[in-house]
């Protein structure tokens, strides 16, 4: 059981990562953004292929994170300067980037068993074995990450990313290109989203043109679970809280396998989780709404 | 300041909606103008303001702000020149940053934005006092989301980021008219000072005669697309809301007139 813990934890902080980028476009700029699902693999992919190649890990992080930023500056043009919905466009990206993530790896599948990863050089540092050196990175990481973010989205520049989600009309008027900011967001959220997959790729040692797969739904689960759970009314807290939100997943879902839930329905039980958690915001309102309504009748007949 | 010359504007042209919105408009503001326009639906009032503020590119006439040639900058190049303040109260302001970001990212209006922190304390102290001004309390709020005031307020807080960096030209459109009126008037009250305060140059679209008579040194009277009244000091000073009412039927008479002539 304390293997099975540990093993979630550590998928959860990688998975993180990936919670962040989501957070990005889905709460800040307020777009579903589905680049997502090829961006995922073509993090792994990239540095997979370093990997193989005889490169640093290290080097094939930042450039997965670069490939990341291409792939949200991809889906940016798409939506702001050929006018394509913001859903449609992270459609067409996530599927060119199929053939994109087949191509850099040669094949569907890419091993790095018996291969230098990150983690291998992390624990021979610290005198850790792989999982320890895979939560301590995960861990450094993903905090590292959110003070980044809190930062960045404190600065005038990150503040009219953030306006723009908003009110884009009110950003024009104060003489900001929203085009630009839009652009800007998703390119950092697929950075993200592309390193987080270079993560995953060498804790599971391979890469997989299909790993991808349902990554917006576990993004998104991981958002409301951690928003829901964890968040307080303030930005460093609800950036903490997706950190959070992606271990609980993670441990979620590692309990419902341990009682016996079979593995193939995972992406089943994931997307009904999701539903139910942004369900849940409109059936609370509903059930104000009634009672409002009740209350109002009864002063009625007094 | 202002500069519109033989300004037009169709809408879906081609088509069965097709609307000719602005039909050769000219106006002219000098420094220090404000200039009220009214009219009925559809009669060009906010389509000549969408049209200086970039968000409609007119088909036909030129734009110049303080000489400057306006035509083919896109809306969020125009807004270092401009001030706007909109009909709908929620439009000017971003409702879940805070009062002081939304005033900081105004601040920043026409400048580059950059890696800079976003707020910095020296503002925090000027957006104080500038707040205190409105006398609505908000200086105690200042890191409250925008979201939690009411429209007036937030209509209040739009003017002060709309007028912060003292723009050339402020544009408001029908910004008193989506309030109770008490409110409203404490609105129109407060834009009122700011122009007069800073001695800027107005165009206000209103729906409110009286309003339009009360304020500013010009009236402009907007009818299908056209500028059919452009009264300025004493000729403005002795309208009354009937004389207006009167100009106005008088108008909408010779509408029907042209109309039935077509028809007969």
């Amino acid at each position: 059981m304390e293997q099975v813990l540990l093993g979630a934890l550590s998928l959860g902080l990688l998975w993180s990562i990936m919670a962040l980028g989501v957070y990005i476009t889905y709460r800040i700029l307020n777009i579903a953004d589905l680049t997502v699902e090829g961006t995922l693999t073509l993090g792994a992919a990239v540095t997979a292929q370093m990997i193989y190649a005889g490169q640093s890990p290290f080097l094939g992080m930042m450039l997965s994170f670069g490939a990341g930023l291409l792939a949200g500056l991809a889906t940016g043009l798409l939506h702001t300067k050929l006018k394509i919905p913001a859903l449609l466009s992270g459609i067409l990206t996530m599927i060119a980037l199929y053939s994109i993530n087949l191509r850099v790896m040669g094949k569907a599948n890419l091993s790095l068993l018996r291969l230098g990863t990150a983690y291998t050089v992390i624990g021979e540092w610290l005198g850790l074995d792989k999982t320890w050196a895979v939560i301590a990175a995960g861990a450094v990481m993903s905090l590292a990450l959110v003070f980044i973010l809190y930062w960045f989205f404190g600065t005038e520049l990150g503040s009219a990313i953030r306006a723009t989600g908003n009110n884009p009309n009110m950003v024009r008027a104060q003489g900001i290109h929203t085009d630009t900011t839009v652009i800007l967001g998703l390119m950092v959220s697929n950075g993200l989203v592309a390193l987080s997959g270079s993560l995953i790729a060498q804790s599971q040692n391979y890469a997989d043109v299909q790993m991808g797969v349902g990554a917006i739904v576990i993004g998104l689960a991981s958002l409301i679970i951690g928003e829901v759970l964890f968040a307080r009314n303030n930005f460093l807290s609800r950036l903490l809280s997706m950190i959070l939100g992606a271990v609980s997943y993670r441990i979620i879902i590692a309990l419902v396998l341990r009682l016996g839930m079979p593995a193939d329905d995972l992406k089943l039980f994931t997307a009904l989780t999701v539903v139910v958690a942004l369900f849940l915001p409109r059936l609370k309102e509903m059930r104000d709404t009634a009672r409002h309504v009740t209350k109002g009748s009864h002063h009625a007949e007094r | 300041m202002l500069n519109v010359d033989h300004l037009s504007k169709t809408f879906n042209p081609g088509t069965v909606n097709e609307k000719l919105a602005l039909d050769d408009v000219c106006l002219h503001l000098a420094p220090g103008d404000f200039a009220t326009v009214i009219g009925g639906n559809g009669a060009g009032k906010s389509t000549l303001l969408n049209c200086v503020a970039g968000v409609y590119r007119q088909d036909q006439g030129s734009i110049r702000v303080n000489g400057m040639m306006l035509d083919r900058l896109p809306e969020y190049k125009r807004a270092r020149h401009l001030g706007r303040v909109f009909q709908d109260p929620l439009m000017g302001t971003a409702a879940d940053m805070e009062i002081e970001e939304n005033l900081a990212l105004a601040l920043r209006r026409g400048k580059r934005r950059t890696l800079a922190w976003g707020v910095t304390p020296q503002e925090r102290e000027r957006y104080h006092g500038m707040l205190k001004s409105l006398g609505l309390g908000l200086e105690d709020r200042m890191s409250q989301k925008v979201g939690l005031l009411s429209g007036g307020q937030r209509q209040a807080l739009t003017l002060l980021m709309a007028t912060i960096g003292t723009p050339k030209v402020l544009l408001l459109d029908e910004h008193a008219a989506a309030l109770d009126p008490k409110t409203a008037r404490k609105v129109m009250e407060l834009s009122n000072q700011f122009i007069k305060d800073m001695g800027l140059t107005c165009l206000m679209v209103t729906h409110n005669m009286r309003h339009a008579i009360q304020y500013g040194n010009r009236l402009i009277m907007m009818s299908q697309g056209r500028v059919i009244l452009d009264a300025a000091g004493e000729e403005k000073q002795k309208l009354t809301v009937e004389g207006l009412i009167q100009r106005f039927s008088q108008q909408r008479s010779d509408e029907v007139m042209n109309d039935r002539m077509l028809l007969g």
